[in-house]
């Protein structure tokens, strides 16, 4: 099964939308709590950062029997650093975004404490393209 | 779907049951459909909320009592009595003539629910600096049940601690006991607000067994000792009831009773949509700094469940009134005393609503098929199917429960294409409706 979700820079009010929406689905599917609340701290996490960060994105999350994809590809500033990214407290996040409770520098080390893999791809100028994988058995 | 039955304490009777569908529309987890005319439930999913039998125009929808007559089967009939209990009279009537006419109509001991109150109140303190936060109390029986089935992510949250009437009805039995009271002799009775609390000692949840012998509907009891209060004069009342609960004690089963008085960031949430949009909520967002969240199936809590008679606004002035007066801490005989281990609970078992099969693979499968149906039904949740709205439906049919022929419009569609004749489409909405809805009157 797939999903598709559409994610505007900037839409704060609305952030967190694809990730309750794959939430009631995998509740749904009968999937673990344990399970969903990972993919649902992932997802979130990620899409907050193309609000907070990039103009736009997409999100396509895929589930089967095996594993929950998601897909986060967005139009942005992209991470020159992404190790330094990965760094638990780094933050590029304006003092405006920050003012919102948002930019802890907590984003990506959370994606990655709750997923099985997770692959990010970034151009400087362009914008950044994650893959996000839990498994689900 | 099967019976006619409720698994707890409600019972829809097919006989009074005029299948006006409103019941369908208002349950929280989409428990019920109408099949022949007449509603009908998934016992699984009943949450014991009473929302259906608020909705219900013609008292199809009952909440079943256990006889008052068995109160006699026991030498010792104890009755405990919540605060609401008073806080339903008038208060031109006072304490003293509604416990001597309780004594009248039959019970030997009275005992205020809310007695453990202080006590609780306190082991909550203690409770939520030990556990995961936040700490979501676990008083209200249809919210646990909630939980359990809509909102398995939120169990671990879900307070381990009994609520006031297992812990007071535990320590009265305890009393008699060690008075040398056989066992046997000891009826132990709680008046309810609701079907909730009549499912919960049914059926407990948290893995202990409860002491109380029956459960009595507020509304049955209030008439009985209503009608013995115009019977006695006033010269008769020979009952000097000192009520020495605390403040918070009375205030305990009102809006705020519970998160007022507990130490920390609470949060106080009444009402079914209120409590539906605000856990879904809290399931999505990791960063709740609450440490105890009160949250109660009824709009204004106890004095608006289906049980309580009085206006829930009148009752609640009353039971403010009557705390107003009342000591910050309860003064209780010396006897009385509560220990830890008399107010845990164990664990909380998810009982999440199979929606679609228990095996992922095939789930997957078949929501992917009712999202295909649901895109061909209109989207207007009318419930001439049967079911409480287009996703229901769709739902239904997945599981084989029910078929798309069921929606009106694909009807017409079908009669249109000549697939569906006038006579089987005729007979599609008699076997949802029955027969009787289509006879000329």
């Amino acid at each position: 099964m797939v999903l598709n979700y559409h994610i505007e820079g900037g839409d704060f009010a609305n952030a967190g939308t694809a990730s309750s929406q794959i939430k009631k689905t995998l509740k749904q599917l009968s999937v673990p709590p344990v399970i969903i609340k990972r993919v649902v701290v992932a997802l979130y996490e990620a899409e907050v950062n193309i609000v907070a960060h990039a103009y736009k994105g997409e999100i396509v999350v895929s589930i089967d029997p095996e594993r929950i994809q998601m897909i986060l590809d967005d139009e942005g500033p992209g991470i020159a650093d992404i190790s330094l990214a990965m760094q638990k407290g780094y933050s590029t996040a304006s003092e405006e975004v920050r003012q919102m409770g948002f930019g802890a520098g907590m984003g990506l080390p959370n994606i990655s404490e709750n997923a099985d893999s997770l692959n990010i791809q970034s151009k400087v100028g362009k914008g950044t393209k994650l893959e996000i994988i839990v498994k689900l058995s | 779907m099967k019976g006619e039955a409720f698994q707890h304490a409600l019972k829809i009777e097919h006989d009074v049951c005029i299948g006006c569908s409103r019941c369908i529309r208002v349950c929280p987890t989409e428990a019920l459909r109408v099949r022949q005319g007449k509603a009908q439930l998934y016992p699984d999913w009943c949450i014991d909320c009473g929302e259906c039998y608020r909705a219900c125009p013609t008292r199809a929808i009952v909440v079943e009592s256990d006889d008052f007559n068995k109160i006699f089967s026991y030498k010792h009939r104890v009755l405990l009595i919540p605060c609401l209990f008073t806080g339903q009279f008038p208060q031109t009537i006072s304490e003293d003539d509604i416990y001597h006419a309780l004594y009248q109509i039959g019970f030997t001991q009275i005992v205020e629910v809310e007695t453990s109150v202080d006590f609780l109140a306190e082991s909550i303190d203690q409770y939520i600096e030990n556990n995961p936060k936040p700490t979501i109390s676990s008083f209200c029986p249809a919210i646990v049940r909630l939980i359990q089935v809509n909102y398995p992510s939120l169990i671990d949250n879900l307070m381990h601690l009994k609520a006031p009437v297992d812990i007071t009805a535990e320590y009265c039995k305890k009393q008699l006991l060690q008075k040398g009271v056989d066992e046997n002799d000891i009826g132990i009775f709680y008046i309810t607000p609701c079907a909730a609390k009549i499912a919960a000692v049914r059926a407990p949840v948290g893995e202990y067994g409860t002491v109380i012998t029956s459960v009595l509907n507020m509304d049955d009891l209030y008439n009985k000792t209503y009608h013995q209060i115009k019977q006695n004069k006033a010269s008769d009342i020979q009952c000097k009831h000192t009520s020495e609960l605390s403040d918070k004690s009375i205030r305990w089963t009102l809006t705020n009773g519970e998160a007022g008085n507990i130490k920390g960031r609470c949060l106080a949430i009444d009402g079914m949509d209120n409590v539906i949009e605000f856990l879904d909520k809290l399931e999505d967002e990791d960063t709740c700094n609450f440490d105890f969240l009160e949250i109660r199936a009824c709009d204004e809590s106890c004095p608006g469940g289906i049980l309580a008679l009085g206006n829930r606004f009148l009752a609640v002035e009353h039971m403010k009134h009557m705390a107003e007066k009342a000591p910050a801490v309860s003064q209780l005989p010396s006897e009385f005393s509560f220990t830890y281990d008399m107010i845990k609970a164990g664990n909380i078992e998810e009982r999440s609503m199979v929606k679609y099969d228990k095996d992922i693979g095939k789930a997957i499968e078949k929501m992917e098929r009712a999202k295909k149906l649901r895109r061909q039904l209109p989207n207007i949740d009318c419930g001439a199917c049967g079911a409480p709205s287009c996703e229901a439906l769709s739902d239904d049919v997945v599981r084989g429960e029910s078929k798309i022929s069921y929606c009106i419009f694909i009807q017409k569609q079908q009669e249109q294409s000549g697939d569906l004749s006038n006579e089987q489409s005729f007979e599609i909405m008699e076997e949802i409706w029955g027969k009787h809805k289509f006879r000329r009157k």
